[in-house]
């Protein structure tokens, strides 16, 4: 890369993407600056936000004429941002949203055209991977509007991903980042930004709120998902160093959902009036609802909140809904609902499915957010084990944090913010610790694009680098050589191609397993990740797992394509993990009588 | 003998008379050479950021929908239902396009001298108005000044008299 001028952070998120940037200067610490994006708010009026709404609109041919849907750049089609999203209120069967939660959904092929899934037959669906490339080319765009003598494939690019994306869903963002034009661009994970936003608001004063032994939880609640992490303050050679010692589940749990279940006890609370709500009537109070949840939530004097669903015709004193939110309703339902008082050992409840459900994102099955928290933390009990000046005294039955950073739009309400601190300081002090550091001070809408900008510069020059390599350990599964049982399949072994924590950069050493590959077509492979077990190395093979440890991947393929060998031909190959500079995990098959090697590709199914 | 103004001089000269004092000095610099015949620019408005705001107001606000709707036949509680539309709208969209500040740092209430060369579009006097600044007086209303407005930039060809579309469900 030539001399970059700027540092961008680009925060793709599930609701809203924003893009940060700072000045590259090496004298002077530079603030994070906002870009405005520019968008169709109306036909034929283009408006420059502070964030880009992630919504696509697919609209019918006949639907708007060519230059009512223009923008500085181009004619837009899908229709990208806020229009989208208005759009997409009254017309919800052409309006694409929450791809980026499509994106890491293993049970779909996420490059095929599947979205909107309720799409009427004139649309041409796009892929949740189409859906990534089309926000980033618009941020791309209009950064080149804005900026034309700084080429944004010249800076330094970081763009987040949820910390629970699995290596198919990083490696397909980083795929539509080079389709859009950005083959430069770093991951990063979010709740990691988050606290490189805190560390860049704070300055140096970062260093007397938090000491060494310290580990910081973090609490990433966004609009669609619940991202969490822990990150351990330790000490290396006289300096504080920052390692994020392990990430959660992708939680689909966000705001949104809080809005909409609002917006149905307040429907209920109608309907006994008489009132039967029209599905778009549903639609207007989750947004009267989002306004009223904040300001009960912050200001505890307010003991309700008018909600209005206004008519859709002209007449607005005639045909309005009136209801009301109560202090009570949000109590009960918001905090009590998703962020229940549950004893430190607690775990998410599951329920059985139906046999039979359509194609859907996988949304939680408990929305109660403390119990998958008290889950993450018993999981993640032995995380700082094998840092240096952490005791591992064990006998915690779950990972004490001792700090806690929010992040993501609910982070606003400052009742739950506290129900969840008071919720971790009742585990903490039932085993005798010390309550939580709440560490303040970000903005939660900007946190993140504006901490993947300053790490692009801390990437570049100085400054605190948080490490922690991957997040998990991974493995491929291998059939035990054993003779056939009739009705069993044969036993599978899991093989560890990468351990826990490998950095950037690096290379895990290559273990002696040779596999057989047939050429010519494509072969899979089981594979499996675990984001518990830090001690295996390469070459460790399992024979017994429990359903915690090892969670099991799309399969991965590979397709062996050489002059050396016929197809039909079996080659035998090692197979090497690598995490790149850009921080996706690589593994490629090497030929043991060859210099040939071919890469692995994670996401299979297409 | 009658003299012949033209058009824009018989304004210039009427604003002239509306303005006072400082205002239409500055507005006149160019031409105080020539006193006997002042000449003011009078700008042609373009109606589009009218029509821009309008639709904001509509669209965030329902402003249109409200104000041509009869008040009288409808009772307080509804009224108050759809007030509270078009507040938390007109609200929102002005946030978010224009910002204001108060003209007068002053409280209202408190009291207040204006030196000679006070800025005559920014302060409005009231009551006895006699003699030479400065002048003291009783701050009534503190005032409103735009400080930034930011509308939205329009593709060429869109027609702005539209305020709001007509809306057909399928």
């Amino acid at each position: 890369m030539s001399e970059a001028r700027f540092s961008v952070g680009i925060d793709l998120g599930t609701t809203h993407c924003v893009l940060s940037y700072t000045e590259i200067d090496n004298e002077n610490q530079q603030t994070q600056a906002i870009l405005g994006i520019p968008q169709l708010v109306a036909p034929g009026q283009v408006e420059q936000r502070e964030a880009l709404p992630s919504f696509l609109f697919l609209p019918n041919a006949a639907q708007f004429d060519s230059q009512q849907l223009a923008l500085p750049w181009s004619q837009e089609y899908p229709v990208t941002g806020q229009f989208a999203r208005d759009l997409g209120q009254k017309t919800p069967d052409r309006l694409i949203s929450s791809a980026k939660s499509w994106l890491c959904h293993s049970q779909v092929d996420r490059r095929s055209g599947i979205l909107p899934i309720d799409a009427p037959e004139d649309v041409t669906r796009l892929s949740p991977f189409d859906a990534s490339k089309v926000y980033l080319q618009h941020l791309h765009s209009a950064w080149q509007q804005q900026f034309p003598d700084a080429p944004l494939n010249e800076q330094q690019v970081v763009i987040t991903v949820p910390a629970s994306f699995d290596p198919a869903a990083r490696e397909l963002t980083m795929a539509a980042a080079a389709e859009a034009g950005l083959d430069h661009a770093v991951l990063l994970e979010e709740p990691q930004a988050a606290l490189y936003s805190w560390i860049a608001k704070a300055g140096d004063n970062w260093r007397v709120q938090v000491s060494v032994g310290d580990i910081i939880l973090v609490v990433d609640i966004g609009g669609g998902t619940t991202d969490l992490s822990l990150m351990a303050v330790s000490e290396e050679q006289g300096a504080l160093q920052l390692t994020r010692i392990a990430v959660g589940d992708h939680i689909l749990l966000g705001g949104d959902n809080m809005d909409l279940t609002l917006a149905h006890v307040v429907a209920q609370k109608l309907a006994q009036r008489g009132n039967r709500l029209q599905p778009w009537q549903i639609n207007g109070l989750a947004h009267a609802c989002r306004s009223a949840k904040e300001t009960l939530l912050s200001d505890n004097d307010t003991q309700q909140v008018p909600l209005v669903v206004p008519s859709r015709g002209s007449s607005l004193m005639g045909g309005s809904l009136r209801a009301e939110l109560t202090r009570d309703e949000v109590q009960r339902v918001l905090i009590e609902g998703f962020f229940p008082v549950v004893p430190a050992d607690a775990a998410p409840q599951k329920r059985g499915r139906a046999a039979l459900s359509t194609v859907s994102l996988p949304f939680e099955q408990d929305a109660a957010i403390t119990r998958h928290l008290a889950a993450f933390l018993q999981k993640q009990k032995q995380a700082s084990e094998h840092l240096h000046g952490f005791n591992g005294d064990n006998a915690n039955s779950f990972m004490h944090p001792t700090a806690i950073l929010f992040n993501g739009g609910v982070a606003k309400a400052d009742n739950i913010v506290t129900r969840i601190t008071e919720v971790v300081n009742s585990w903490l002090s039932s085993e005798q610790d010390n309550g939580l550091k709440v560490l303040t001070g970000i903005d939660v809408d900007q946190a993140v694009a504006k901490g993947a900008s300053y790490y692009g510069q801390v990437r570049l020059g100085d400054g605190i680098r948080i490490r922690g390599g991957t997040a998990a350990a991974y493995y491929v599964g291998i059939e035990s050589a054993m003779p056939a049982i009739p009705g069993m399949p044969p036993p599978m072994e899991a093989y560890c191609l990468a351990p826990f924590g490998m950095e950037e950069g690096t290379e895990a050493n290559l273990p002696s397993q040779v596999f057989s590959l047939v050429v010519g077509e494509p072969v899979r492979f089981s594979f499996y990740e675990s984001k518990t077990r830090r001690e295996d190395q390469p070459g460790t093979r399992l024979d017994f797992w429990s359903e915690e440890e090892l969670t099991e991947l799309p399969e991965i393929e590979v397709t062996l394509h050489s002059d050396k060998y016929k197809a039909g031909d079996t080659a035998s190959v090692q197979l090497l993990a690598s995490i790149n500079e850009l921080g996706t995990l690589q593994l490629s098959a090497m030929d043991v009588n060859s210099d040939d090697h071919w890469q692995v590709s994670f996401d299979t199914r297409n | 003998m009658e003299q012949n103004y033209g058009f824009f001089t018989r304004l210039s000269m009427a604003f002239k008379m509306i303005f006072s004092g400082a205002y239409t000095r500055t507005l006149l610099q160019p031409v105080a050479a020539e006193p006997e015949v002042p000449q003011v620019e009078i700008k042609e408005h373009n109606q589009d950021s009218a029509l821009q705001l309008i639709s904001l107001l509509q669209k965030e606000g329902r402003l249109v929908d409200f104000i041509n709707e009869d008040i009288n036949s409808f009772a307080d509680e509804q009224v108050a239902a759809a007030a509270r539309v078009v507040h938390q709208g007109v609200k929102k969209a002005l946030a978010e396009h224009v910002s204001f500040t108060p003209v007068s740092e002053t409280p209202e209430g408190e009291s207040i001298t204006l030196a000679a060369d006070y800025n005559r579009s920014q302060w409005q006097l009231t009551g006895n108005v006699a003699g030479q600044p400065p002048f003291t007086g009783t701050v009534i209303h503190k005032g409103w000044q735009v400080t930034e407005m930011k509308l939205p930039a329009v593709v060429e060809g869109t027609n702005l008299n539209v305020v709001a579309a007509a809306e057909v469900e399928l």
